[in-house]
C-alpha cells in the first residue's frame, strides 16, 4: 500500500485530454512541485485545468500555459495569472468562470456523489445563462452540477504515509475539497512522517482519498 | 484625512458589536482601521479564514496565513480556519452579516456591477456574486463618480453581478439608502449641496425629509 513516490512518477498518470484538479489560493496551498514536474517530466497535452485562480505570474502553472498544453480552464478569479487572461481573449470558450462558491461546491459535490446543487448564485447575471432555474420558497434559485477531475493536485503542511494530510492556515482552500473529487489525487507535502505520527484530530484530509504522496521542493 | 478613508470611516459606523464582516479588496479594506471603539467585529476572508488580523510586523509573514488577496495577514485570538465549500457555506448561507464592497455601477433598483467592464480584460467575479447575494447587508463603498462621470445610475450597463442585493452606499459625497421608492439621499457631506451630488448621480435622488450632514 505504499503511496510515496516520486513527482516525475505520479504524473506519468496524467493523459493527453485528462482533467486537473489544482488546489491552492493565489499561492497559498499551491501544489508547485507537482505543477513544476507537469511542465518538466509530462507531456501530455489537450488538458483541461480547474483552479481557483490559475495561480499568479510567479507560479508554475503560468509556465504549463505557456507550452499550450493546456486548451481549457474552470476559475473563479484569473486577474493574477495573465496567460489565462489571454486565453479568455484568444478563445472566449477556452475559460469558464464560476462564481467562486459555486466552483467550490460544484468540486465539493463531485467528491461527494451528489450531481448538482441549486443556489441563488448568478441570478439575473450572466451566470444563469442556459441553466434551468427554481423556485423555492418564492426565491429563485440555478441548477448547477458537479465536477470531477481525472486527477488532483493538492499540498499539505504535513502528511503521514497513509496519506492523511494536515492543511495549516488558509492553505486548506480549494486542495481540501479537490482531494475528494478527482481519479487520481496526489499529495505533495512539505514533512512526510510515518504513520501513527499525525495527530488523527488534525487531519484535514483523510488519507482513503490520497493515492500518491510526494516530498514537497517547499519542504 | 483623503477621500477613501473618510468613506472608510463612515462605513464603519454602520457595523454593530459582534458583526461577522466581508471587506472587499481596495478602499473597502481600509474600513478596519476604522471601527469604532467599542465595537468588536469578525473579519471573514473568502479563502477560508474567520478572525483575520491586522499584517504581521516585518519578519514575522507567514506564507500559510494570507489574506484574499495573497497578502500576508494575523489572525486574532478565536480566529479558526477552514476550506472553501466551508468558507462559502458561511457566505451563501446567510452567516455574514456585512459585506462591503467597490463598484463600478450601482442602480437605483439595488442592482450592482463590479466584476467587469466590457471590451476590457475580464478578471473574474471571484467571491464576489457569493457575497452579495449571501450577506445580510451589502454595503457599497466607492468614490462618487469616476472623474465625474456617474457610477449610480438609474439603470445598471454593465453585466451585473446581482439583483436587488445593495440596501445602502456611502461616498464622500453623501449616504445613500436604496428602497421600493427609489434612491433616498440621507447624509450629505460638509460643503456639498444637493445640486452637486445630483449632478454627478444620473438616478433621481430623493432628498430624505431627515437630511443630515454627513457625520464622520
Amino acid at each position: 500500500m505504499g503511496k510515496i513516490t516520486t513527482a516525475a512518477e505520479a504524473v506519468r498518470n496524467i493523459k493527453d485530454g485528462d482533467v486537473i484538479l489544482v488546489g491552492g489560493f493565489l499561492m497559498a496551498g499551491s501544489p508547485e512541485t507537482l505543477i513544476k514536474a507537469l511542465l518538466e517530466t509530462s507531456g501530455a497535452k489537450d488538458l483541461t485545468v480547474v483552479s481557483n485562480d490559475t495561480g499568479t505570474a510567479d507560479s508554475n502553472m503560468i509556465k504549463v500555459m505557456k507550452t499550450g498544453r493546456v486548451i481549457k480552464v474552470h476559475a473563479s478569479y484569473i486577474g493574477a495569472n495573465p496567460m489565462t487572461g489571454q486565453m479568455l481573449i484568444d478563445d472566449p470558450n477556452s475559460v469558464t468562470l464560476y462564481p467562486q462558491g459555486t466552483l467550490a461546491e460544484k468540486l465539493r459535490c463531485g467528491g461527494a456523489g451528489i450531481a448538482g446543487f441549486y443556489t441563488p448564485v448568478g441570478v439575473g447575471t450572466v451566470i444563469a445563462e442556459g441553466k434551468e432555474s427554481r423556485i423555492f420558497d418564492g426565491r429563485e434559485y440555478l441548477l448547477e452540477t458537479a465536477l470531477r477531475g481525472n486527477v488532483a493536485f493538492v499540498k499539505a503542511t504535513i502528511a503521514d504515509k497513509f496519506g492523511n494530510c494536515f492543511l495549516r492556515g488558509s492553505t486548506k482552500n480549494f486542495g481540501a475539497i479537490m482531494a475528494r473529487a478527482a481519479d487520481y489525487v496526489v499529495a505533495e507535502a512539505q514533512k512526510i512522517v510515518e504513520v501513527g505520527e499525525l495527530d488523527p484530530e488534525l487531519v484535514t484530509i483523510p488519507g482513503i482519498f490520497i493515492d500518491a504522496l510526494v516530498q514537497s521542493e517547499d519542504a | 484625512m483623503d477621500i477613501k478613508n473618510f468613506i472608510a470611516r463612515r462605513v464603519a459606523r454602520e457595523l454593530k458589536d459582534g458583526d461577522v464582516v466581508n471587506l472587499g479588496i481596495g478602499l473597502p479594506t481600509l474600513v478596519a482601521n476604522h471601527v469604532p471603539e467599542g465595537v468588536q467585529i469578525t473579519l471573514q476572508a473568502e479563502h477560508g479564514i474567520l478572525g483575520a488580523g491586522p499584517t504581521p510586523e516585518p519578519g514575522k509573514e507567514d506564507p500559510d496565513i494570507t489574506n484574499a488577496g495573497g497578502f500576508p495577514i494575523t489572525v486574532i485570538p478565536g480566529a479558526s480556519f477552514f476550506d472553501s465549500a466551508t468558507s462559502f457555506a458561511v457566505i451563501r448561507g446567510g452567516h455574514v452579516d456585512v459585506t462591503v464592497l467597490g463598484a463600478l455601477q450601482v442602480d437605483e433598483k439595488g442592482n450592482i456591477a463590479n466584476w467587469m467592464v466590457p471590451g476590457k480584460r475580464v478578471p473574474g467575479m471571484g467571491g464576489a456574486m457569493d457575497l452579495v447575494v449571501g450577506a445580510k447587508e451589502v454595503i457599497v463603498a466607492m468614490e462618487h463618480s469616476l472623474k465625474g462621470s456617474p457610477k449610480i445610475f438609474k439603470e445598471c450597463t454593465y453585466p451585473l453581478t446581482a439583483v436587488g442585493v445593495v440596501k445602502k452606499i456611502i461616498t464622500e459625497m453623501g449616504v445613500m439608502d436604496i428602497t421600493t421608492e427609489g434612491i433616498v439621499l440621507k447624509e450629505i457631506a460638509p460643503g456639498v449641496t444637493i445640486d452637486d451630488i445630483q449632478a454627478l448621480t444620473d438616478a433621481q435622488l430623493i432628498i430624505s425629509a431627515e437630511l443630515k450632514v454627513m457625520d464622520c
